[in-house]
């Protein structure tokens, strides 16, 4: 008995696992409730604090250190050091360590100083004051001090300073106004309401007598879901449950608006709230850079570790004769003669190891983490990616990835929003078969777009009108959206002209809805407002009708529908549901479905979006049992959701169609010029989107992801029926396979046209029965057929998909054999599934709120500053960093082998070549600055070549210059180069003096020689790779040189006190008395240099790669004056081509296109777009035919 | 939507922040760099041709005449013998004097644990053979002087290396305390008769401390630059009276006198002169290989623009 209590106190107090509940009970006020109510567990909640910050004033030094220890690089520099503390190493410690915590401390006051101003930040939200009402008073108390049941009061423009469930407000429905802009990006107001039993109790003292409890699930990240449910005790012992939502919920961060004040009681405080839980740092991602990065790392360990293995066995053979391993001039202490082989052996190793550790060096970790640093501010400022209408230009969130915007093969897109513009507008609806278009009617006259439609029929009769109007009621009751507060009501009336600017502001999450309903004020009706419940509509007759709402039953991605309940002035109760054709015509019973349908199909093909309408009218009767459903359905604590889809699922059914609509969703500015490029580039491009395939085609048309001579092969669910999908993937990639061997020739080339090329389409139901593992184990095969198809494909279409799958997709493709590198942009909450996965993600800061950008690696305003992106930004980090790498490894090559060579010139005693200040300095200072500018503003081609022929980045695909080919050729260079200066300097040294004074010089002389050569050859062979020579980098390159000659003079010109050796006086300045010594310097440089010169020239000439050719007709333009190539004529070009493009055309005529060119589409799999090109060689002025216009310039270098 | 005020945000638009600042953009193309190795290939041959001239003038015995010594497979540059020194002993340091760096271990310190002056295994291996030169005219031996001066580095002499203060205007009181190196036949106070060539600034201990840079090495022994002598050797019959102290059979050593004349460009050395030239017809071959492949293929690369 006595251990049960144990146990029970245990559990209680420890937050062992079972104590965990999933959910918690907080008490309004901590106002106990009447006894007799379930016992529950009490939960200890965390204060209200904010914890940003890693370290605390006495954890920095042991936490930060351990940190940067778990860098496998630091912790190897640290263990060599450690090594050259313990044993008699050749080099001080100094040479290692000195870099060492140069490193650790820049990186720890780098790290510390954003902790302190994370801590600063904390500081400010955890004191700032907040109200809470403790016995019918209002309190002031620090944020932090806020516990779990508090009741605080927030006033207007007051940000919540923890999750609250909202009691009451200022305002008389009970309703508030919140912005969410700090959390997701929205800066749209957005509505919440107090739960309805309290949002009577408006001021302190009758909000402190709530009686009343909430059950709500433990704290969750996502900020769109939470479910519980409130128990209210009114004088009464049966408390009155209320569900809670996320309508309840307000959110920590976001901000109180147009509401004078609310009540709200606490659930989640401090790092519990939403907001804290959604700070988790993502996954880490590794550019393909930094893998053969490490890759080439590991060979260099190799090499070291065989150089030290080398020499101490060389040193034990050397050795084995006595008079060498002791002579008389050189005796050992007794110590040394006593000491134990073995220890004897791994010391030598270690010394060795240490000697020639410098090949690693630690610089280049620094070098390349400033590289991508600074690097990454050349995209947040750059002019042509900052978008004037946002205010905003692009945001990088990791610079870890910038190289791998220049390896990216597949482009994964989403459409809407980042294609598309996401600015919808009411083209027109359909009504029984009637088009109405809202223009059409308002002008009096039938455009000629829509001429020869039959089904085109703007005075229906009689019958009709009145379909009409409960369509029109239907589009008017059946919506989310909200009208502006800040306009005077009145001003709407004024707003009745339907093309007029009309005073009032629609606002909703979603912009489809703001369309239709302002389609709908074109068209007669206008949507007042919702008062009290009631919804009014001013109709035609400029007449008020009043709805009475009664339910919503909100849009959900799964259902792809919306409906909600209301009772007319005359008592009626109407169902009115919206939603995507798909989901609703299996539901209709009644109604011009086949007319409908056929007007649905067309507008799909259009590229236009659609939604059809249907409604029913319901009973008393049964109004009250859907209404018992769904308030069931919400009570519930558990799988809430599921349960409401069920019901929604009951109440949706049998209805009458009424009509359909057609929204447009524009073109994102030069998407199709951005698309083609990404295609010249040899980029695959996959568009991914949970629209329906035709109007996806229609707009892959349009962006130019298929072309005229695209074959399409389809792959989903309409084909799939009709014969297996075992006997589709297998004619299709019959198919591919046939060109496959001209498919391949024309990818390599990138010019020939002739060649069809395919295009796939495949839905999201296809795609998962091929993705599916099977009970045969075929599934395999599948996936392998599917990628081959894919392969095959320049463009592939995935239509109605599902978030999640889109990142299934993204992350097949990432992982199939030949591990390409992927991106993924997107602008909506939807894409950051696939954001995440893909190696590099893109966000939009688009209409659909921030949480894409939020998420993404790399944020852009639209969706045409990819191109820059990647053909401009890609492609010099990444034939920056890929120099910076190469070159690292060589220099240090050329640093360390010579000491190795030396070796077997001093009995392989460890002696080092070079002076202990030099084999500091010369990663750290002498050699450290004109790579790390190189690599930060070389420029091969100049950005406006490479933008306009994206070809070029075919240059650098597959991590080109990043091979072992090349690795080999620059580490055999460095090995080359070493042997150069040290047998050169071994020549010159050889038995004879170079002074004219007869004198001989000692051994440092040589090393310091030797290192001369070594300074200059190294930084002349970045000056001759160097082909974008700006002040800076004359400054650096020259500067940096000069800077080793003075620093010699310096650290030779003084006998240091604090030095127990002077070995290093005057050495460089009796050598630079000496004239063979400049004549050696310059004769092994040039040597040196040389071979690589030549290679570049043969290169050039015989091999040229694509930027080589550019650069060569530049250079010829140039010379004979044709100004055809010249940069500054492309200057020219390609400004008055935006200028072109930004101007777009009235969209009507654009639509106007469209049609023309999609008119064909129809019942075949496969068909060509024939009318399409005859259409934009047609003089019509539209947008389509410019961006055709714009990439035929630019394909003509 | 987010209506802020646009400048705020607003990247600075520079030169440098947009990539587009002013460059010089060199291609190294056959055009540039086939001049530009006939240039080197030609200036390298002149230089080579020079030098190799100078280099085998140094043969005819003309001007002062310097003597060296020798040594093979004698490692000086082995780390612990070059790390066994003390330089603020050298310094003329008198705590140093007393208590020398551990560096010179075993050759710290003596019997008796005096310590050695000076310290470490270079000191105390230094080469102690003598050599005497005469020159045979009508039967009789005229010894040629040898200087000893200006045989070490200036700065050596004068500042890396200082006697400890003399005590009552006596060097040997001076390294009171201190023990002889044990090779040493003389203590180091006694190393020469010469007060400015005696103790650590002694010239040919100097020599010696500059450790050679590779296993066979020479060394500056004397110069010949007084009398007759001072000009050149005049041809005759000589004779070279040595001194053997030094063992060298027990590392397969080998021990050798040179006497050589000295240019600008120091001693006789070939290398450089052939380096040169060599590697300036190289450039003259790589510059024609250049040129035929220019030849050949610019027609080709025009044609593909």
């Amino acid at each position: 008995m006595d251990c049960s209590l144990l146990r029970s106190l245990i559990n209680r107090y420890c937050a062992g696992e079972e104590n965990w509940v999933d959910s918690r009970t907080i008490y309004i006020g901590h106002r106990e409730p009447p006894s007799g109510t379930d016992a529950y567990i009490p939960q200890r909640y965390p204060d209200n604090r904010i914890v940003s910050s890693k370290y605390t004033f006495w954890n920095f030094v042991p936490k930060n250190l351990f940190e940067q220890f778990r860098r496998i690089a630091n912790f190897y520099f640290l263990i060599i050091f450690l090594v050259q503390l313990i044993i008699d190493t050749p080099t001080s410690p100094i040479t290692s360590g000195l870099p060492l915590f140069f490193v650790i401390t820049v990186t720890a006051v780098k790290q510390g100083y954003e902790d302190w101003l994370r801590h600063k930040a904390d500081n400010a939200v955890n004191q700032c004051p907040v109200h809470i009402i403790q016995h019918g008073k209002v309190v002031r108390k620090q944020s932090r001090k806020l516990r779990v049941g508090d009741i605080v009061l927030v006033k207007e423009d007051e940000t919540f300073p923890c999750d609250l469930i909202f009691l009451s407000s200022s305002r008389e429905d009970g309703t508030c106004f919140v912005t969410t802009a700090s959390l997701d990006g929205e800066s749209s107001h957005k509505t919440y309401y107090a739960v309805q039993d309290t949002k009577a109790f408006r001021t302190e003292q009758e909000v402190d007598t709530i009686n009343a409890t909430i059950e709500c699930e433990q704290p969750q990240s996502d900020l769109y879901k939470y479910v519980g449910r409130i128990n209210i005790y009114q004088d009464r012992d049966e408390p009155t449950a209320r569900p809670l939502g996320s309508e309840n919920l307000l959110l920590r961060g976001a901000t109180l608006k147009n509401t004078e004040h609310i009540f709200a009681v606490v659930i989640y405080t401090g790092m519990e709230t939403k907001m804290a839980l959604n700070y988790q740092s993502k996954s880490q991602k590794r550019s393909a850079v930094e893998k053969s990065m490490n890759t080439y790392l590991i060979v260099y360990l190799c090499i070291l570790i065989s150089k030290a293995m080398i020499n101490t066995v060389m040193k034990y053979v050397w050795q084995s004769d006595p008079n060498r391993d002791e002579p008389f001039y050189n005796h050992k202490t007794d110590s040394e003669r006593q000491r134990n082989t073995l220890l004897k052996v791994i010391t030598d190793f270690l010394a060795f190891m240490v000697l020639f550790n410098y090949i690693i060096p630690v610089s280049m970790y620094v070098t390349v983490e400033m590289q991508k640093f600074l690097g990454s501010y050349f995209i947040t400022w750059d002019d042509d990616m900052f978008d004037s209408e946002l205010g905003e230009g692009a945001l990088v969130n990791t610079s870890d990835l910038n190289e791998e915007l220049g390896q990216i093969e597949y482009v994964f897109t989403d459409k809407t929003g980042t294609l598309t513009e996401n600015n919808m507008e009411f083209i027109e609806c359909c009504v029984d078969g009637h088009v109405y278009v809202p223009d059409a009617i308002c002008n009096g006259q039938i455009l000629t777009g829509t001429v020869g439609m039959d089904m085109i029929d703007s005075s229906p009769g009689a019958g009709g009108k009145e379909r009409e109007e409960l369509f029109f009621r239907a589009l008017c009751l059946c919506h989310t959206v909200q009208v502006k507060e800040e306009e005077s009501v009145d001003g709407i009336k004024k707003g009745l002209q339907p093309c007029g600017k009309s005073s009032s502001v629609y606002i909703s999450s979603s912009p489809d809805e703001v369309a239709l309903v302002e389609g709908m004020k074109r068209l007669g009706f206008t949507y007042l407002r919702l008062k009290d419940n009631h919804m009014e509509i001013l109709n035609r007759d400029d007449d008020i009708e009043r709805f009475e709402l009664m339910e919503v039953l909100s849009f959900d991605s799964v259902r792809r529908r919306m409906s909600v309940i209301v009772k007319s002035s005359t008592g009626e109760y109407y169902l009115f549901c919206k939603g995507a054709d798909s989901s609703i015509f299996p539901r209709v019973i009644k109604g011009k479905v086949d007319q409908v349908r056929a007007r649905v199909e067309h507008n799909a093909v259009e590229g236009l979006r659609t939604l059809c309408v249907a409604y029913k009218t319901l009973a008393q009767d049964e109004y009250e049992s859907v209404c018992k459903q769904i308030n069931t359905a919400k009570l519930a604590l558990h799988d809430r959701d599921k349960k409401l889809a069920e019901a929604f699922d009951v109440i949706e059914r049998d209805l009458i169609l009424l009509g359909a609509t057609a929204v447009e969703d524009r073109l994102q500015d030069k998407a199709a010029d951005t698309i083609e490029s990404l295609h010249k580039a040899g980029m695959k491009v996959w568009v991914l989107t949970g629209d329906k395939m035709e109007t996806a085609a229609a707009t892959c048309y349009a962006c130019k992801l298929f072309h005229r001579n695209t074959q399409i092969l389809e792959l989903t669910t309409k084909r799939t029926e009709e014969q297996s999908l075992h006997d589709v993937l297998f004619d299709l990639s019959k198919t591919v396979l046939r060109h496959c061997g001209s498919l391949t020739r024309d990818t390599v080339s990138g010019l020939s046209h002739d060649v069809p090329d395919y295009g796939l389409i495949i839905d999201g139901a296809t795609l998962s029965s091929v993705m599916k593992p099977t009970e045969e184990g075929s599934s395999g095969n599948y996936k392998e057929i599917f990628l081959e198809i894919c392969r095959n494909c320049s463009a592939v279409l995935c239509c109605r998909m599902a978030p999640l799958q889109k990142a299934q997709i993204v992350k097949m493709i990432k992982t199939s054999k030949e591990h390409p590198i992927t991106l993924a942009i997107g602008d909506g909450a939807n894409d950051v599934s696939m954001i995440l996965e893909a190696h590099v993600g893109i966000g939009i800061m688009g209409k659909e709120g921030r949480q894409a950008a939020r998420n993404s690696d790399y944020a852009i305003p639209k969706f045409k500053h990819l191109k820059k992106m990647l053909l401009v930004h890609g492609h010099y980090y990444y034939i920056r960093i890929s120099e910076l790498v190469q070159y690292f490894f060589y220099k240090n090559v050329c640093f360390i082998f010579p000491q190795f060579l030396y070796q077997f010139f001093c009995g392989f005693s460890q002696q080092p070549l070079y002076d202990t200040a030099y084999l500091t300095l010369y990663n750290i200072s002498f050699t450290s600055l004109p790579i790390l500018l190189y690599s930060l503003i070389e420029q091969h081609v100049n950005m406006d070549i490479l933008k306009r022929d994206p070809s070029l980045y075919r240059d650098i695909a597959k991590n080109s210059l990043l091979r072992w080919r090349v690795f080999i050729y620059w580490t055999l260079l460095g090995v080359f180069d070493a042997v150069v200066f040290f047998f050169g300097a071994y020549f010159l040294f050889d038995n004879t003096t170079f002074t004219s004074n007869g004198q001989m010089f000692g051994n440092w002389t040589f090393g310091t020689l030797v290192f001369t050569v070594l300074v200059f050859t190294v930084t002349l062979k970045l000056a001759l790779d160097t082909q974008y020579w700006t002040w800076i980098n004359h400054f650096v390159i020259w500067g940096s040189l000069l800077f080793y000659i003075i620093f010699s003079l310096l650290w030779g010109g003084i006998i240091w006190p604090f030095l127990n050796y002077q070995r290093m006086y005057y050495v460089f300045m009796q050598m630079l008395s000496s004239g063979p010594a400049w004549l050696g310097i310059i004769l092994l440089i040039t040597i040196s240099l040389i071979p690589d010169m030549l290679k570049k020239v043969i290169c050039r000439q015989l091999w040229p790669t694509s930027a080589e050719r550019i650069q060569n007709a530049l250079k010829h333009s140039k010379r004979d004056n044709v100004s055809e190539f010249s940069p500054h004529s492309n200057l020219k070009t390609s400004k008055s081509k935006s200028s072109e493009h930004r101007n777009p055309q009235p969209t009507r005529s654009g639509r106007l296109s469209k049609k023309m060119m999609c008119t064909h589409w129809g019942g075949n799999d496969y068909c060509t777009f024939n009318s399409f090109f005859s259409f934009s060689d047609s003089p019509h002025n539209s947008s389509a035919s410019y961006s055709d216009r714009g990439s035929g310039l630019e394909t003509s270098v | 939507m987010g209506k802020e005020d646009p400048k705020v945000s607003k990247p600075d638009n520079t030169a440098f922040t947009q990539q587009r600042l002013p460059a010089w953009q060199p291609i190294l193309s056959a055009g540039i760099v086939l001049p530009l190795f006939v240039v080197i290939g030609l200036t390298f041959i002149g230089i080579g041709i020079g030098l190799f001239i100078t280099s085998s003038n140094v043969q005819e015995i003309e001007g002062p005449v310097f003597m060296y010594y020798g040594l093979t497979n004698y490692y000086q540059n082995y780390r612990k013998y070059g790390i066994s020194r003390d330089d603020d002993q050298l310094f003329g340091n008198i705590d140093s004097l007393k208590s020398p760096a551990n560096f010179c271990s075993p050759y710290q310190m003596g019997a008796k644990q005096m310590p050695i002056a000076p310290c470490g295994a270079i000191a105390n291996s230094l080469f102690n053979d003598t050599f005497r030169l005469f020159y045979k005219v009508n039967e009789v031996y005229t010894e040629v002087l040898l200087d000893d001066n200006g045989i070490s580095w200036w700065t050596d002499y004068n500042v890396k290396f200082r006697n400890p203060p003399e005590i009552n205007g006596s060097l040997k009181n001076a390294f009171e305390g201190t023990v002889k190196p044990l090779n040493w036949p003389k203590p180091v106070y006694e190393l020469s008769t010469n007060p400015n060539n005696n103790g650590f600034i002694n010239q040919d201990f100097l020599v010696w401390m500059r450790i050679a840079a590779l296993p066979n090495f020479r060394k500056l022994y004397r110069r010949i630059s007084e009398g007759n002598w001072s000009r050149s050797l005049p041809a005759g019959n000589y004779s070279l009276e040595i001194t053997y102290n030094y063992p060298v059979l027990s590392f397969q050593g080998k021990k050798k006198v040179v006497f050589s004349t000295v240019t600008w460009m120091g001693g006789k050395n070939s290398f450089l002169g052939i380096a040169y030239l060599v590697f300036g017809s190289l450039s003259i071959v790589m510059a024609l290989i250049m040129l035929i492949v220019y030849a050949k293929y610019q027609v080709q690369i025009d044609r593909d623009m």
